[in-house]
């Protein structure tokens, strides 16, 4: 049996007293590349703030590697949906990578020498070094998208979590992306990603997780990813034709 | 100049590089009109600290007044979370009230305090350098100097200190919130500081003046940089030139230092808004015109490209049949022909072979996306230039 990276028990989310999430009980195998699939208002993006302590569930519990998030934030990265800020902030790329050192370096301590090297490294990682000066509101989305993905990266996790990095991007980005994610998953990490294009799931995917407000199923791709659960979690007749 | 033209210019600069610094943070994180309620709402505070003190320069009072200023936020941010009303009524609703109460007070207690609403709202710069702090018997400066200057040496070294942390937690929050930086720490910790120094400038320049000097330095170098160090500095700079100057207008005016500092920092703003080199009005309809002819262009070589039959090509016809006036239709003539892309051979019109090739890296870029490199593109054929 793997060990679990991530195991949340009896997890509720309201906003104002309107439940997102209900009763979600989840554990997620280390080294899994897993999506999680659900139609608008499934509750995806708040699942994965409420186990980032981002938000503050009404009830149950979430940890990781067995503790809870504020102990264990060193070993999880975040890249948010990038619609999550505001990209005529004055920063560069660059400012943005080395973000993604801060969590390690703790309060006040500065970026220094290290990180910034560490940042330039990710950056090449994802192509984007020839952009390190740019002000981010001159990059495209395809590398606005990457820029965040160098910057969970740099965070050296061991669990990441993205929310939508597909969006918007063009598809030699969504590639790149997701050759990333793989390699991510051979270094024995667990990535996470909270995905839309139900066609794509079989292709990147091993593991998978269908929510609607509740937790539909969870498991591999191979066992799980069926007619049945898609209308579970859809509410309609839904088939998927899976080319393996 | 006399001493005390001399202090009363270094307590306005000190006061606007106290304010610029929080000011940057607000503007960023699109809480501008945050630091107005604050201004505001310390009033009550101000009041109940003087009864207690009988001195505005007190450290009790400032303290006390700065807290009535976070008591404002919290309000403000209970009364949005209800989802009852939207933020900016939320701040519409809470300063007025606690203002109105220190009004009351003032009103209340007039006779026998010297505290006047004009004095609040308006400050006055002038006198300051009346009030002395006298330390064993020596004159030292002024009080109001002192104040201030300690809060701007506080401030910088919280910002020195906290650099990074407020740099993400206003760019980033859920990131800050996932590092393990609570952005509600460092949200409080902005606002007290911003509280303080909105306490120790408004006895020099006034509720109003405080708004103005917090938030137009700051919208300014926003509109000048992409360096969120330079903003700060930008800001402080600004902060300091529109106080030194204002006070110079205000003398030659004979009129209120508060009232003319505000308004070079409206012209400083003003200026900047029209004539910022990328982000200014005039450069960015410079540039939208720019993109409108290089789009014209460009339709236009892909229109001559895609036509071999030469009524495709004949001048008249591409007047009618791309829909352009005349006007526009001949200067992208003009400006094709200007960069030998085309010759016009009895009215009809061809590709030139440096045309030709433009056109067909041009599509290839287009169908392959890659916006950027038509920008770079455009270098190597020295087209746009003159």
């Amino acid at each position: 049996m793997k060990k679990i990276a991530v195991k949340i028990d009896d997890l509720t989310v309201a906003y104002n007293y309107k439940p997102v999430l209900w009763d979600i009980d989840l554990e997620i195998p280390e080294g899994v590349l897993m999506a999680i699939v659900g139609p608008n208002g499934a509750g995806k993006s708040t699942l994965i703030k409420a186990i980032l302590g981002i938000l503050k569930p009404i009830a149950g519990s979430v940890t990781i590697y067995g503790k809870p998030y504020i102990k264990q934030h060193q070993l999880v990265a975040y890249v948010p949906q990038k619609g999550s800020v505001d990209w005529d902030f004055p920063i560069t790329a660059l400012d943005v990578v080395k973000m993604g050192t801060y969590g390690s370096l703790g309060w006040i301590k500065r970026p220094g020498q290290k990180e910034k090297k560490a940042a330039l490294e990710a950056l090449e990682k994802v192509g984007m070094l020839p952009f390190k000066n740019r002000q981010i509101s001159q990059l495209s989305g395809g590398q606005q998208q990457r820029i965040f993905l160098a910057r969970a990266l740099v965070q050296n996790a061991s669990i990441y979590f993205m929310d939508e990095p597909f969006q918007g991007v063009d598809a030699t980005t969504e590639i790149a992306i997701i050759n990333i994610l793989k390699e991510l998953r051979k270094a024995g990490k667990t990535v996470i990603v909270v995905h839309h294009d139900l066609q794509t799931v079989p292709e990147y995917f091993d593991w998978v997780t269908f929510l609607n407000v509740k937790k539909i199923a969870t498991g591999p791709v191979k066992d799980i990813f069926n007619d049945d659960n898609l209308t579970k979690t859809y509410g309609i007749n839904y088939k998927v034709s899976i080319q393996e | 100049m006399s001493n005390a033209q001399l202090e009363i210019q270094l307590i306005a600069s000190v006061v606007a590089a106290a304010c610029a610094i929080p000011g940057t943070f607000l503007v960023l994180r699109k809480m501008a009109m945050i630091s107005d309620a604050i201004s505001h709402s310390i009033l009550p505070g101000i009041v109940v600290g003087f009864f207690i003190t009988q001195d505005l320069n007190s450290p009790l009072l400032i303290l006390l007044a700065a807290f009535t200023g976070i008591i404002t936020v919290v309000l403000v941010e209970y009364i949005q979370k209800t989802g009852l009303v939207k933020e900016d009524t939320a701040i519409g609703l809470v300063f007025p009230a606690l203002f109105s109460i220190g009004v009351i007070l003032i009103a209340k207690n007039a006779n026998d305090v010297h505290l006047d609403v004009d004095a609040v709202l308006l400050g006055e710069l002038a006198f300051a350098p009346f009030d002395r702090l006298i330390l064993n018997g020596t004159d030292v400066g002024p009080k109001s100097l002192w104040v201030i200057g300690t809060i701007l040496i506080i401030t910088i070294s919280l910002l020195i200190a906290f650099f990074k942390e407020l740099k993400v937690s206003t760019f980033d929050k859920g990131l800050a919130a996932s590092l393990g930086f609570s952005p509600a720490i460092i949200h409080y910790g902005l606002m007290s500081v911003s509280s303080v120094t909105t306490v120790g400038a408004f006895d020099a320049v006034g509720a109003i003046l405080v708004v103005a000097l917090m938030i137009a330095p700051a919208a300014a170098a926003y509109l000048l940089t992409t360096n969120l160090k330079k903003m700060l500095v930008l800001a402080i700079s600004f902060g300091i030139f529109s106080a030194i100057l204002g006070y110079w207008v205000a003398h030659w005016l004979d009129a209120s230092i508060a009232g003319s500092i505000t308004t070079v920092l409206g012209l400083v703003f003003l200026l900047v808004y029209l004539f910022a080199p990328s982000k200014g009005i005039i450069a960015v309809t410079y540039r939208e015109k720019q993109q409108r002819i290089e789009v014209s262009l460009l339709t236009f070589l892909l229109h001559l490209k895609n036509h071999d039959e030469v009524s495709e090509r004949h001048v008249k016809h591409l007047n009618e049949h791309i829909n352009w006036q005349k006007v526009r239709s001949k200067s992208v003539l003009d400006l094709a022909q200007k960069n030998n892309m085309i010759h016009i051979d009895n009215h009809i019109v061809s590709l030139t072979s440096k045309g030709n090739e433009f056109t067909s890296k041009a599509i290839d870029y287009i169908i392959t996306n890659e916006d950027s490199q038509i920008e770079d593109m455009k270098n190597d054929f020295f087209l746009f230039r003159g």
